[in-house]
């Protein structure tokens, strides 16, 4: 082997612009895990499937005569694509803990760049992958009578993206402090069927018992759906009895919540969580 | 200006003292080597040196910055290749590189070029487009030195290169750090409980229950023990301790299962070893002296003694691994 003159490389200075080529390659790891992983493209799109075609169709024959005109499945609509960007985030928080099982968290966090740039590269990574996930059902709405309209088909993204950052956020949070996979996937279980059932993703929360809709209220994943269920509706022809009945908005105290405002929500969420997760890796050096 | 300034470091978890307080140099441009059994004190000291733990005391600059106050200055100045893989095996090997080179914010124009530098020189250059986990233990533990040498570090760690590797790979690895030692400007800080790899070192610092014992070259290190190993096979171990005892003056002991003593002028011993005796002597050998005998010197036993009384140590590793 013949030996060449290697000339050393002098790293500058940290600064701004290399936290962003942190972020962005981290980022770009997500995307590359993802499009190389066909199998868990398929899988998380099983469950989806399942409850908007088979669970749809089963509850939809019974509640016909409750809600004439519209279809059951297409008032889910919009529950399942917030479920499956919700599962698909929070399936790639997961990844940290495997990260960190087969060290290569370990490789991120001895860098000489920020914590932050790295736990803001993993959630806009989750993000993106899951919104690219939301895409495909997304390309299923014209199969449960939601027109593909351009500004709803932007609007639901744009929505999607938002939510799937808070959840990734979230569920890095979660990741932090995990040592194995078995534990995150048992603590995650208990925190997303709760916040899914109690989100109004399967049933209109409105006429709710004051406890359940309590629950409803605090549970951020409520602002995430409903903002998504709006811009349904707003493209569907209803009788009012029934879009009363099945999109009734949150109401704090008697106030109806504009769209925008719970957006706002939902991104003071994913902030803070954002920052929650940023000091939670901080601490475990 | 040392690469490696170390001044009464120490680290203690709760009432465990894992390094008790070590003093050491390295200087720039050698290779220097941590020898020692497992759980003494080594991989302690390198997460301290690389910034990973926080010295309970003491002080540590590397490449002339401080450990606990410039972190990220001393992160942005080594190579760290640890004793587990830290690779990504849904990755290619190139893909892992490139993304250690964004990482360490390595110059977009000289990224293409440094990395196939340092892909040609573990030989993986050609399997570059592979994905890490179609590779042997060899190949990623070589994948890995490429990647701590990727941003040019002026300190390149090692934590024990080539445990868990078959003689042939261990071979062609040190075959690769020493080409490193020609090529790049970089200083070496490796631990290893190898003793024949110790002997690629400029020094060596032989550590033990978390103190450094001495720090030589090995060759001065060798000629200090002055006296060869014998070692004898009997049918009697103890009776012929006792028996060493009392015909030669000579402090015996049984290690690696065989009686073992160290005596000047090894072979001129043996003929008179089996005249004075007065036991049978079913084999015999005699070692020039090895680093083995040095740390044995030095700390009363064999580093495989020291490893298997080390269980307390291993728990304490485990905690550390993450």
């Amino acid at each position: 082997m013949t030996t060449t003159e290697i000339a050393a490389v002098r790293l500058p200075t940290g600064g701004l612009a290399h936290d962003v080529r942190a972020v962005k390659v981290v980022l770009h790891r997500e995307m590359l895990r993802f499009v190389n992983d066909h199998t868990r493209l398929v899988s998380s799109l099983a469950q989806p499937v399942l409850y908007l075609f088979v669970l749809g169709t089963g509850l939809g024959s019974i509640v016909r005569t409750a809600i004439p005109g519209l279809d059951y499945r297409t008032f889910i609509y919009p529950g399942v694509l917030a479920m499956t960007v919700i599962t698909t985030a929070m399936f790639s928080a997961a990844s940290i803990v495997w990260d960190r099982e087969f060290g290569f968290l370990r490789e991120m966090l001895v860098a000489p760049v920020s914590r932050g740039a790295i736990v803001l590269g993993k959630c806009l990574g989750g993000a993106l992958v899951a919104t690219a996930q939301g895409v495909i059902i997304l390309a299923m709405a014209g199969l449960v009578g939601v027109p593909y309209d351009p500004v709803l088909i932007v609007t639901l993204l744009a929505e999607m993206l938002l939510a799937a950052f808070t959840i990734t956020a979230f569920g890095t949070l979660l990741a932090a402090g995990m040592k194995n996979m078995q534990t995150f996937f048992g603590v995650m279980q208990m925190a997303i069927m709760p916040m899914i059932f109690l989100s109004g993703a399967m049933y209109p929360l409105a006429n709710l018992p004051a406890w359940l809709h309590v629950l409803t209220v605090i549970n951020p994943l409520t602002y995430a759906v409903d903002p998504m269920r709006e811009a349904v509706f707003a493209r569907l022809t209803v009788e009012p009895q029934v879009m009363a009945l099945l999109n009734p908005g949150i109401t704090w105290f008697g106030w109806r919540l504009p769209v925008w405002f719970e957006l706002v929500v939902v991104a003071v969420f994913g902030f803070v969580l954002l920052q929650l997760a940023i000091a939670r890796f901080r601490r475990t050096e | 200006m040392n690469a490696v300034e170390v001044t009464g470091l120490r680290k203690s978890y709760g009432k465990v003292d894992a390094v008790k307080g070590i003093d050491f140099e390295v200087a720039h441009g050698e290779v220097f080597g941590f020898l020692g059994p497992n759980g003494a004190g080594k991989s302690t000291t390198i997460s301290m040196l690389c910034t990973l733990v926080n010295p309970t005391g003491g002080s540590a600059r590397v490449a002339g910055h401080d450990v606990v106050k410039e972190r990220d200055e001393v992160r942005r100045n080594i190579g760290l290749v640890f004793q587990d893989p830290t690779l990504d095996s849904y990755l290619t090997a190139e893909q892992n590189l490139r993304f250690h080179a964004e990482l360490y914010g390595v110059p977009k124009p000289v990224v293409n070029e440094r990395l196939r530098q340092v892909m040609e020189m573990v030989a993986l250059w050609d399997r570059r487009d592979n994905k890490v986990q179609t590779f042997s233990g060899g190949m990623k533990r070589r994948l890995e030195i490429a990647r701590g040498l990727l941003h040019s570090p002026r300190v390149l760690f090692l934590d024990e290169p080539t445990v868990g590797l078959d003689p042939q790979t261990r071979s062609a690895i040190w075959g690769y750090i020493n080409k490193l030692r020609r090529t790049e400007d970089i200083t070496i800080f490796m631990t290893t409980h190898y003793m024949d790899e110790a002997e690629y070192c400029d020094r060596i610092a032989i550590i033990d229950h978390g103190e450094i014992v001495v720090i030589d070259t090995p060759e001065a290190l060798k000629a200090g023990v002055g006296k060869d190993r014998v070692q004898i096979h009997t049918s009697d171990d103890q009776a012929a301790i006792a028996a060493l005892k009392e015909r030669f003056d000579l402090d015996a002991g049984v290690h690696d299962g065989a009686v073992t003593f160290a005596v000047a002028s090894g072979e001129e011993f043996v003929p008179r070893l089996f005249a004075e005796l007065g036991l049978p002597i079913t084999g015999v050998s005699v070692h020039r002296p090895t680093l083995d005998d040095v740390f044995m010197n030095y700390t009363g036993s064999t580093i495989r003694d020291a490893e298997e009384s080390g269980g307390m140590n291993q728990m304490m590793r485990a905690r550390l691994r993450r």
